[in-house]
């Protein structure tokens, strides 16, 4: 066991970090700045970062999950406004079901609330189906129930939907009747294990985005304590405000602890180790970023309550991510389930 | 970056596991009754013996001189034997072997790991808790001896002891955190009286108060320099809040499997609550595990005497009372006359926040020291 990064591991989360420090949104305003999104989507697109799970030399990944999630963490924290979770997944699904590359930018499907990738069942996608992180995306793969499994298709997308929970990442909207092709080859649908170590993948890397998005607003806040003024002293020099960020700040820390976990056990353990794994993860995650998010705008004030201040867009960002394949709640019955705890209607 | 096994390690655990399976003492899960406490001494010695104890300390303490990471595995493994978790000191040893001269250390640091000598920790008094730096037992020089009188309180495993790390002042002419001094005090001497103390849990062995009144130490069992006690005390309180320094990650881990049993045995008696309750108990105790791989990975660079130990002594104190309140809610309340050990382990829970500095003096750390917040 050796859980350090490795130089090429931190490496790259170098790279990352520079390149959405330097064109990522600082400021609220920034966020309509579409030259500079439009550049930090090439720096994105030069890296090949989207394609790190595309498939490499048999069907494995060009890069583990743990470099996914080093890139996750670090788009999570700099708020960046470029595709990523979306594409990552969309590749991956490609990979699994031995689909050649996409030639087009794509994402994935969602039920509405997100909680599951969008099953079409005979040819019919649930209603108010969601294409997540679709910026750029003209098209958006989904599952069909085949034998064996789940056959992936693409479907093309319609009107992108206003930013309205996260800032950064707009969804769309799928087309109402739109054709679905199926990929990749009949005999190799996407299984059971498949499915569970996608979805493993998924869990993986929003954990790894929630962590970043809890890392960056922690720093704003405590920036931010250090100089506001008020009674004539800096506010982080009040006790009451020291130990929300400090409880801010272990709760993070736990969370990448977890989260560095999950995406070492997507490649690494077998597909229900890793789905209970990176559930784990989630659920803690989920629970620890809404607090540090709520932290951050509180100790913001008036200010943080306002659109301008960036606090909210971290808050925002943390929902999607919660959402994507369920929060604190759902996952939490994914590790009761994984234990044989709760029984059938577990805590429902 | 890898969590699983090397071989080595995977040899490592199947040693362990096998030597466990004939060599578990079936102690209780946690500090709830005074036989874990008195069967503590044999445990640390059956551990030591077989090699499974001490993985990362030098081999010329008695220490394995393996990865800090070992570590993570024998507290897997016991937890998975439902074993006793292993003795926690490593925080003495770290502490005396970061400040002693090499003939102390010698002297002394053997018989901490080996578990022939029991050792308690003499730092606070009735008048200095979280502000340790007042504490007013003085250690006065006569002769080539030292003479001590003061009185310190909750002084855990004071009973068992036959050494004390105590910290007491030797120069009251200077500022208070510059006027003290440690040494390895015997305590089985006529100036030292040990009075147990009960704790709300009602174990009595848990802890003690300790009365100086004219006992000796030899100055040559000064750990340190003159002076040099409040470092001392700083490196020992911050590897105190560490969880790999710890072990409790078994006893969090035996404690929610003991539980997971119990509701998977009926589970038509348990409700949602009492499923929530404990399924996030079980996530807490399984991040700890992960945190504690991750600082002990970290330790390959070196050991730090940072302030990371905060950060970690709050993450385990929200575990080990998410696994209180687990207990009280899956084990219940004996109203009648029902087993009252979850109620025990629950209460037990509660002196986290308190030992090895509380949570918000952990929280006061955190914030000057590793967020960089103004003084207040
Ligand atoms: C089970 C157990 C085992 C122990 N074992 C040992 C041992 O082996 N050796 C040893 O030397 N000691 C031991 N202790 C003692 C322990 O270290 C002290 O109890 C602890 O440091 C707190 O000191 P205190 O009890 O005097 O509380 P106080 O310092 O009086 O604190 C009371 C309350 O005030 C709060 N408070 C105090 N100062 C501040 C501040 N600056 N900012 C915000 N809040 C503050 C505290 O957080 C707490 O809530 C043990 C205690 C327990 C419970």
């Amino acid at each position: 066991m050796d859980v350090r990064f490795s130089p090429e591991q931190q490496a790259l989360r170098d790279s990352a970090a520079q390149a959405v420090d330097r064109l990522g949104p600082h400021t609220v305003r920034d966020l309509e700045d579409t030259e500079r999104a439009a550049k930090l989507d090439a720096a994105v697109e030069a890296s090949g970062w989207r394609e790190l799970r595309a498939a490499g030399e048999g069907r494995a990944p060009l890069a583990s999950a743990v470099e996914a999630a080093i890139i996750a963490e670090e788009m999570g924290r700099g708020l960046a406004d470029a595709p990523f979770v979306g594409a990552t997944l969309a590749a991956e699904l490609r990979r699994l079901v031995g689909a050649p590359p996409a030639t087009a930018r794509e994402t994935v499907g969602f039920v509405a609330d997100l909680s599951a990738p969008a099953v079409a069942d005979r040819g019919t996608l649930p209603a108010g189906a969601v294409a997540i992180d679709a910026r750029h995306s003209a098209s958006a793969l989904v599952l069909v129930p085949v034998e064996g499994g789940h056959a992936v298709a693409e479907v093309s997308l319609d009107a992108s939907i206003p930013a309205e929970v996260d800032l950064t990442r707009p969804a769309a909207t799928i087309a109402a009747g739109a054709g679905m092709e199926r990929l990749g080859p009949v005999e190799q649908p996407l299984t059971a294990d498949d499915l569970r170590r996608w979805t493993a993948l998924g869990l993986g890397l929003t954990s790894a985005d929630l962590v970043g998005v809890m890392r960056g607003v922690l720093s704003v806040a405590c920036e931010y304590a250090g100089a506001r003024r008020q009674y004539g002293v800096a506010i982080g020099s009040f006790q009451a405000v020291q130990h929300m960020l400090a409880d801010a700040c272990v709760a993070m820390e736990g969370s990448r602890s977890v989260a560095l976990h999950a995406a070492w056990a997507v490649d690494a353990l077998a597909a229900e180790e890793a789905l209970a794994a990176t559930a784990m993860a989630k659920a803690y995650c989920s629970r620890a970023a809404r607090m540090v998010c709520e932290t951050g705008i509180q100790v913001h004030g008036g200010i943080g309550n306002t659109w301008d201040c960036m606090a909210h867009v971290y808050l925002r960002r943390a929902l999607l991510a919660i959402d994507v394949l369920g929060g604190a709640g759902a996952n939490l019955q994914r590790v009761l389930d994984h234990n044989g705890i709760g029984g059938a209607d577990g805590l429902r | 970056m890898d969590f699983g096994d090397s071989p080595e390690e995977a040899d490592f655990r199947r040693r362990l596991r096998d030597w466990l399976r004939d060599n578990n003492p079936g102690l209780p899960a946690s500090s709830t009754s005074d036989a874990y406490w008195a069967g503590q001494a044999p445990w640390h010695q059956a551990l030591y013996d077989a090699g499974f104890f001490g993985m990362s300390w030098p081999k010329d303490i008695g220490g394995q001189g393996l990865p800090s990471v070992y570590e993570v595995i024998v507290d897997a493994e016991l937890a998975r034997a439902g074993a006793p978790p292993r003795p926690s000191l490593g925080y003495l040893v770290v502490g005396i072997g970061h400040h002693a001269s090499d003939d102390v250390k010698q002297r002394f640091l053997p018989g901490l790991v080996n578990g022939r000598d029991r050792w308690c920790q003499g730092f606070s008094e009735p008048d200095a808790g979280s502000d340790l730096a007042s504490l007013r037992t003085r250690a006065e020089l006569d002769g080539d001896e030292y003479v001590i009188t003061g009185h310190k309180v909750w002084t855990s495993y004071s009973d068992a002891a036959d050494w004390c790390l105590l910290l007491a002042r030797t120069d009251p002419d200077v500022p208070k955190h510059r006027g003290l001094s440690a040494f390895a005090v015997p305590m089985r001497q006529p100036g030292i009286e040990q009075r147990p103390l009960k704790m709300i849990n009602g174990v009595t062995r848990e802890f003690g108060e300790v009365l100086f009144d004219g006992a000796r130490v030899p100055a040559a069992n000064m750990i340190g320099q003159p002076g040099e006690g409040w470092r001392l005390a700083m490196t020992v309180v911050s590897h105190e809040r560490e969880p790999g320094e710890l072990g409790y990650v078994a006893r969090y881990s035996k404690v929610v499997s003991e539980l997971g049993r119990q509701v998977k045995a009926d589970p038509g008696k348990f409700g949602p609550e009492q499923v929530r309750d404990l399924g996030w108990a079980m996530i807490e105790a399984e991040m700890l595990r992960l945190h504690v791989s991750r600082r002990l990975s970290d330790r390959m660079d070196g050991i730090s005497h940072g302030p990371e130990g905060s950060v970690d002594k709050l993450l385990m104190t929200a575990v080990e009372q998410a696994v209180g309140h687990a207990a009280l809610s899956v084990g219940g309340t004996p109203h009648g006359d029902g087993d009252d050990m979850w109620l025990k382990v629950y209460l037990y829970s509660r002196a986290q926040s308190v030992m090895g500095g509380t949570s918000q003096i952990q929280r006061n750390l955190v914030a000057s020291r590793i967020l960089g917040l103004p003084a207040s």
